[in-house]
């Protein structure tokens, strides 16, 4: 399982990678492997919203299942991959790069510290395997 | 794909149908409206009918085989009920006559109702909606209409577990609830402490499943009820499962609000493919002044020497109609033939034989497969469709490498909170010899899992198309064999 070191994890298998005040937010190599494969992904948040941390910013469909995906921190949508529309399969074959699904300025700093690091993140998805 | 479509089988100039000559003026229709080029295929009736017929064959059905669709409750659907549904005075009546000279029909649908009282115990039953997901809607629709009647409109908030059914937060968004996951705990109970967390003055009610989707009846059902009643949230049980139930428990006697049933899961009218289905929806008093409409009463009793005269009401603050006329009276029909074959005792024995089938398969099988929530079960249990020391064999894989076995394959990836699950209902009409050899064959693939993985990945080897190619089926959908020239 790739749980690249340098990105923040969330208890829903998000990821935020922080670039500055910039939160660029996709789901985790877990999050694609549970999924199989992906055959369809649609960010529902635009460019200038401002959404709080939670709610549903892109959904997922794959052979298996729908999930949806939330954000991990609140803020303001500044930029959306619009590549994952066409080639919804990025997510299983690139997950923490191309796939990426938006980019967020972040409001509230603070909401950083409730996510994991890549170690509470490898423990935690230990601890959930039953 | 080895068949060929009715399309390439077209040989030019041949017919099935050779029209009369015209007696009546006629008149061309407008050039707009004319094309030149229409390849529709071109056959002889006997062409058209061995197509056909041959790729029924190729089918599998409840009438060839066993199908533990969990969830779907794929019984045998007996044929006396196609024998009622086919008597002239039901096939033939229209619901536009005068009330009086349908008199048979109306007595059966008002029976049908109150024997679906009776069985689930509530005040008043709609027979409109046309299948299980339109009768929570229904249901759900019911349930705003009652908390707007209270000026209650700060209740937006559905409560789902998430071992509920799938339809059951489309059904609430449909009707513009927010929908809000109520975790399952370790015994595949809900989570009585998420429960009472989520429980606020915006609730405006839960939607449980139960049996739920693990196939095991929540311990904790009164106080799941209770609590969200004293919260002001009305309860909507959803009662695909009630087959696990008939004759034992009520769902209106633990407090249910309202629920649907399934018509063609509980009560045996055909599914999936054969339908229609029917999901009439029950309610408790306080909701019976929003069910939709029409219901069929008694518009005048009856006396010793002349019997009621059945007719239609509309209840007062109604959600109005969500079907024409009276829903799939075909299926009431069916229903009602089949509660009556059945009597109170049989339909106890029903629900009796299910629950012994489905944990007899599950002793036979438990040990080779995981089982994430180790209890007796109810109708139907659920496993992991995976093995530790080969984590490349899938629920898929299994799935079909059981069409192999010639038996249709579980339900599968449902409920999403069993990882890889495999979702088994054998239901009670499946006997003793069905079931042993459905379990030795789950036990054959376990070990084939083990020793010759190939087989499971390959899968299936016996069916006339082998795997399908899911991603291209959900991602490509081009569904016509043959586009016109110019189109995109």
């Amino acid at each position: 399982m790739n749980v690249p070191a340098d990105y923040k994890y969330t208890a829903s298998d998000e990821w935020v990678k922080l670039d500055g005040k910039i939160a660029t937010i996709g789901v985790s190599d877990y999050a694609q492997e549970q999924l199989s494969d992906v055959v369809f992904v649609e960010v529902v948040l635009g460019e200038g919203d401002s959404a709080k941390k939670g709610t549903t910013c892109a959904t997922i469909e794959s052979v298996k299942a729908a999930a949806d995906v939330n954000l991990p921190v609140s803020g303001k949508v500044i930029q959306v991959n619009e590549d994952l529309s066409k080639t919804p399969e990025l997510v299983n074959t690139d997950p923490y790069g191309k796939a990426w699904m938006l980019k967020v300025e972040i409001s509230d700093p603070s909401e950083i510290n409730g996510l994991m690091s890549s170690a509470d993140y490898e423990k935690f998805l230990q601890d959930r395997s039953h | 794909m080895t068949e060929k479509t009715i399309f390439e089988l077209s040989s030019p100039g041949r017919k099935g149908v050779e029209f009369p000559a015209v007696d009546v003026p006629t008149t061309d229709l407008p050039a707009e409206f004319l094309r030149e080029d229409l390849p529709l295929p071109e056959l002889a009736e006997v062409d058209v009918i061995r197509h056909y017929t041959h790729l029924s064959h190729l089918n599998y059905c409840v009438d060839e085989g066993f199908y533990p669709l969990g969830s779907c409750t794929m019984k045998y659907n007996p044929r006396v009920n196609e024998a009622m549904a086919r008597l002239p005075g039901f096939a033939y009546c229209h619901p536009l006559q005068p009330v009086e000279s349908i008199q048979g029909s109306l007595a059966l649908m008002y029976n049908l109702q109150e024997m679906l009282k009776e069985i689930a115990g509530f005040a008043e039953v709609s027979l409109q909606p046309a299948a299980g997901a339109h009768g929570e809607f229904t249901g759900v629709m019911i349930m705003r209409a009652y908390h707007q009647s209270k000026g209650e409109t700060k209740r937006t908030k559905m409560l789902i577990p998430d071992s509920a059914h799938g339809t059951n937060p489309a059904s609430s968004a449909m009707t513009g609830f927010e929908v809000a996951p109520i975790a399952t705990d370790a015994r595949g109970n809900v989570d009585l402490a998420a429960l009472r967390a989520a429980c606020d003055e915006t609730v405006a009610g839960i939607m449980i499943t139960n049996p739920n989707t693990l196939g095991l009846f929540d311990e904790n059902i009164l106080e799941v009820i209770d609590i969200v009643h004293k919260a002001g949230g009305l309860v909507y049980g959803d009662g695909a499962n009630l087959n696990a139930l008939l004759g034992i428990v009520r769902p209106g006697d633990l407090g249910i609000d309202v629920m649907h049933f399934n018509l063609h899961k509980t009560f045996s009218t055909p599914h999936g493919g054969g339908g229609p289905g029917s999901g009439p929806v029950g309610v408790s008093d306080k909701l019976k002044e929003f069910l939709p409409g029409p219901i069929i009463s008694i518009i005048e009793e009856g006396d010793d020497e002349m019997p009621p005269l059945f007719g239609y009401y509309q209840p007062k603050n109604s959600i109005g109609r969500v079907k024409s006329f009276n829903g799939h009276f075909g299926m009431h029909v069916r229903a009602y033939t089949y509660i009556s074959m059945h009597g109170a005792e049989g339909l106890r024995q029903v629900a009796e034989l299910a629950v012994l089938n489905a944990n007899y398969l599950l002793s036979k099988v438990r040990g080779a497969y995981k089982l994430p929530y180790d209890r007796v079960c109810m109708h139907e249990f659920v496993l992991e469709g995976m093995f530790d020391d080969v984590p490349d064999v899938h629920a898929l894989d299994i799935a079909k490498r059981l069409m192999d076995y010639d038996f249709h394959p579980p339900t599968n990836y449902f409920p999403l909170i069993v990882h890889e699950a495999l979702m088994i209902e054998p239901t009670e009409t499946e006997n003793k010899q069905v079931i042993d050899s459905f379990a030795e064959a789950m036990l054959n693939i376990a070990r084939e899992a083990h020793e010759s993985p190939e087989l499971l990945h390959e899968a299936p080897h016996k069916t006339p198309v082998r795997r399908l190619d899911e991603v291209k089926a959900a991602k490509d959908l081009v569904l016509c064999c043959w586009l016109p020239e110019n189109s995109e």
